[in-house]
């Protein structure tokens, strides 16, 4: 029993991690029907980037709440900025192409910029900056209630409540949803459709920004390839809740990250990055359109 | 007066004929006058030609889009090397006749791996199979690991690898050396995959393919079944990555899970923008243009340190994609080229 | 005797919308029928129903006395109703010729080892068929196009090109849908000709749908009237023509 309570408390920590990283993935599917496979890389890029900056200011090992908020403004900042870079110069420039040539090019920007980090940043692992000091703040038996989990778990409510803010509540997030339902009409009633599109990603990018800072917390271990299997597992999160969908990213999410814990926990830890695949391959057949997303129906 | 069907067939055999003839001479001329780093560049043309070509089936001709090809190619590597050190089929001095039947075993298991992989994918429109097959390439990579029997994270050490063949004619002994056979061995394979894929372009099943690429509903409309086609389009190319493993393993005569990362992937993604998707003679140029790229660059990379490769690459996908998105060849062939018609494939 | 093409009040419901309620229509071997109505008003969704694109909600759609609800739109085509499109989807980038070879695929034998092998019987068959589609292509004087790209040709021989591509599946039934969008009055008038001839020489089943009433008026035996996914009436081109609900609904009245 406890040990199902603290693989739960594991699982949820590591699902909502996975949650924000989905949210990038289906923001920019919902809008552009894109998979933005550079997305994981500018994850990564933003662990590299408060990673440097910390150092910078020499505080790499001065553990802090006041740390965890510079360094997730620093890395939001920075996503939010190569997330717009890659839009606006290898995206953009597409914008009328067939699909395929843009997924050919956001597996070229994703290259780029995982092979680009390794030659600046060097190819073998740094360890992340302390972030927070890892202290348990509760127990109950063997079950331990550490203060990273619960950061984590803060830091992402409190980006989901902000993100659902501007999405419903906002007017950028109107005619994003807007956009996203379809562009041609969005367009003909003046929303600037390639400006939205700049701020999906910059949005999307910036959630991903937070979600290299919180696994770099928990994970100390940053390399240039950090990306690549977060990356494939957050978006089969996307898919499993239901790709465009937002509630689905976050279910997903959680429901990837609570098996994952799961199947460590109870059998074994060599097949955790396959049921990832397994459980995409399950949803293909069962119900493409994911746990929240209704099937489209092709205008024809 | 309309030619007959026969001497139609006749007259198709004229080409395939002449071409087995042109590799022999072209192996034995390679064999005689470069050194043996010159030569392996040329089995890795191969190698990355069947590649590049089955892969061109899928993403070129019926417009789907894989980007884990090199997890078919592990597959069948392994399988053919696995085999190869348990049966032979035939003894010595006619070993190598054993090496088409590995690479038809490792094919038809990667043709397999296919089939699983394409049927739940396939069934759907839009961009399941690039993450399915880029999920798979990685599974295939963490399974290998795993597995001792064939060296897991060590690596499968010994493969066997064409030997030299000495023939007495008239009391003189001849040899025949173990790289013109293999080069032969990996050309005759180049040359199957090309006509067979050139040949099913040119027939109603061709047509399927990029009736599949242009519109699925149409194609639907029009009575082909899309999900067969797609998946037929898909089991095949998963067939030829097997057999382009298999040459590889033998050659290299060692197999590591690590050969076959995404990179490998993503050089046949890029053989086949490069050439023109949909262009088979478009793939034969990339392939050639990206087994030597690398060792064009190897002087600037031992002054760096990095393996600056994979950034040249990313940068040309997307500076291709931008200026030239139909690649060197468009969906044109070198024939067309030299009639100066306007007909596409 | 039994009706080619029975629909038993089929619904397409989009969420809380429905696009068509109830249609029903029976259709007896080569009739020529028109189904009109708004714009809005479900006719392509009754198509789109009728072909496999979409499954009804509800209702059957029974085709020569057997159910075609739930097929796949390749296996209904293979039972020979088949279809145009309102908004042209020809294969672009392929030849005219490929184009109409490929609605000849369901009924060409040979596998794929014969055409890798290019047997005799490939060359039969290619030929076979190559000679089919260039007299189908001749019905529109399309021929010598035939190895132009789709896309090269103009709007309206795209049109045509579509029919001719239908027509190659070797239907019982076919389905037009704005077969005359975009044509000028002569080529209209072409068209209303030669509609009626292919029913007759291909002893088809035709149903169209159309905006240009004088097309509608001058060839249907029939007419089916749409409006707001409801039939509203059904009758020959004379009663229609002075139906008040029709003209109601193409004028619109003051529904308050």
């Amino acid at each position: 029993m406890q040990d199902f309570v603290q693989h739960l408390i594991n699982g949820i920590s590591l699902g909502s991690i996975y949650a924000l990283i989905a949210l990038g993935y289906t923001m920019v599917y919902g809008i552009l029907q894109l998979i933005n496979f550079a997305h994981a890389d500018v994850y990564m890029v933003g662990a590299f980037a408060a990673y440097y900056v910390a150092r910078f200011f020499g505080i790499d090992s001065s553990p802090g709440i006041s740390t965890l908020i510079l360094l997730l403004i620093v890395s939001m900042v920075s996503c939010s900025v190569l997330g717009l870079l890659i839009e606006r110069f290898a995206y953009r420039p597409l914008r009328n192409s067939p699909r395929l040539n843009i997924l050919i090019t956001a597996i070229g920007v994703s290259f780029f910029l995982e092979y680009l980090g390794q030659i600046v940043f060097g190819p073998d692992p740094k360890v992340f900056p302390d972030v927070l000091v890892d202290a348990n703040l509760f127990s109950w038996g063997q079950v331990q209630l550490r203060s990273f989990d619960v950061a984590i778990f803060c830091v992402v409510m409190i980006t989901m409540l902000a993100l659902n803010f501007l999405i419903y509540r906002t007017k950028v997030g109107k005619a994003m949803r807007a956009v996203s339902s379809n562009q041609q009409v969005a367009a003909l009633m003046g929303v600037n459709v390639d400006r939205i599109i700049a701020v999906t990603f910059v949005i999307g990018s910036s959630l991903a920004g937070v979600g290299s800072v919180l696994v770099g917390m928990k994970y100390p271990k940053i390399d240039p390839l950090m990306g690549l299997l977060i990356g494939l597992k957050a978006f089969v999160a996307a898919v499993l809740g239901g790709i465009g969908n937002l509630m689905g990213a976050i279910l997903g999410g959680i429901i990837m990250g609570l098996s994952e814990e799961m199947v460590v926990g109870y059998w074994a830890s060599t097949y955790r990055d396959a049921l990832a695949f397994g459980i995409l391959i399950l949803i293909l057949i069962f119900r493409p359109a994911g746990l929240l997303g209704k099937s489209q129906i092709e205008k024809v | 007066m309309k030619p007959e069907p026969k001497t139609l067939f006749k007259k198709s055999l004229i080409v395939p004929i002449i071409s087995v003839f042109l590799v022999i001479a072209f192996a034995l001329f390679i064999d005689l006058s470069v050194n043996a780093y010159i030569q392996l560049l040329f089995i890795y043309i191969c190698v990355n030609a069947i590649m590049g070509l089955g892969l061109n089936l899928v993403n070129g001709l019926t417009g789907q889009f894989s980007i884990g090809h090199a997890g078919f190619m592990a597959v069948g590597a392994y399988l053919s090397a696995y085999v190869s050190t348990k049966i032979s089929f035939f003894a010595a001095p006619f070993e190598m006749f054993n090496f088409p039947i590995y690479a038809i075993s490792g094919g038809l298991l990667a043709a397999t791996a296919g089939l699983v992989v394409g049927l739940p994918s396939l069934r759907l429109r839009g961009d399941y199979l690039a993450i399915v097959t880029l999920g798979f390439g990685e599974i295939i990579r963490v399974v290998l690991l795993n597995v001792d029997a064939i060296g897991g994270a060590r690596g499968f050490y010994g493969i066997p690898g064409f030997q030299d063949l000495v023939v007495s004619i008239g009391g003189t002994p001849i040899v025949v050396h173990a790289f013109f056979l293999g080069f032969v061995h990996a050309l005759l394979w180049l040359l199957v995959t090309f006509l067979v894929i050139w040949r099913l372009v040119r027939s109603t099943h061709g047509r399927a393919f990029k009736s599949v690429r242009e519109d699925e509903i149409a194609a639907e409309a029009m009575g082909i079944n899309t999900t067969k086609v797609k998946v037929r389009a898909f089991v095949l190319s998963s067939f030829f990555a097997g057999v382009a493993g298999s040459i590889f393993a033998h050659f290299a005569n060692y197999l590591n899970p690590s050969t076959f990362s995404f990179i490998k992937s993503v050089d046949a993604i890029i053989i086949v923008v490069l050439g023109g998707m949909g262009s088979l003679t478009g793939s034969l140029i990339a392939a050639v243009v990206i087994t030597l790229l690398p060792e064009i660059l190897r002087p600037l990379q031992e002054i760096t340190g990095v393996d600056l490769r994979m950034v040249i690459y990313a940068l040309l996908l997307i500076v291709l994609m931008i200026v030239r998105p139909k690649g060197i060849m468009g969906s044109k062939e070198l024939p067309d080229l030299w009639r100066g018609d306007a007909k596409t494939t | 005797m039994p009706k080619l093409l029975e629909v038993q009040e089929i619904t397409m419901q989009f969420g809380g919308l429905k696009a068509v309620d109830r249609f029903s229509m029976e259709l007896s071997q080569g009739e020529l029928v028109g189904l009109i109505g708004p714009n809005g008003a479900g006719k392509t969704t009754v198509f789109n129903m009728l072909t496999g694109v979409y499954t009804p909600t509800s209702g059957d759609v029974l085709f020569e006395s057997s159910s075609i609800k739930g097929l796949k739109p390749y296996q209904i085509s293979h039972l020979g109703l088949t279809r145009t499109f309102q908004n042209i989807r020809l294969f672009k980038d392929l030849s005219v010729l490929d184009n109409v070879l490929i609605a000849c695929d369901q009924h060409i034998a040979y596998g794929m080892l014969a055409s890798v092998l290019k047997t005799p019987f490939y060359f039969k068959e290619e030929m076979i068929y190559q000679e089919k589609a260039l007299e189908l292509l001749k019905i529109f004087r399309l021929e010598h196009k035939c190895q132009e790209l789709a896309s090269a040709l103009p709007y309206g021989d795209q049109r045509k090109l579509e029919i001719i591509r239908a027509l190659a599946t070797d239907p019982k039934m076919i389905l037009l849908d704005e077969p005359a969008a975009g044509m000028n009055h002569a080529e209209t008038h072409d068209l209303m000709k030669t509609i009626v001839r292919i029913r007759d020489e291909f002893q088809l089943t035709v149903l169209l749908i159309e905006h240009d009433m004088k097309l509608v008026m001058g060839i249907c035996e029939r007419i089916f009237v749409l409006d707001h996914g409801v039939t509203i009436a059904v009758g020959d081109p004379g009663s229609i023509q002075t139906n008040t609900k029709v003209i109601e609904a193409y004028l619109g009245v003051d529904e308050s």
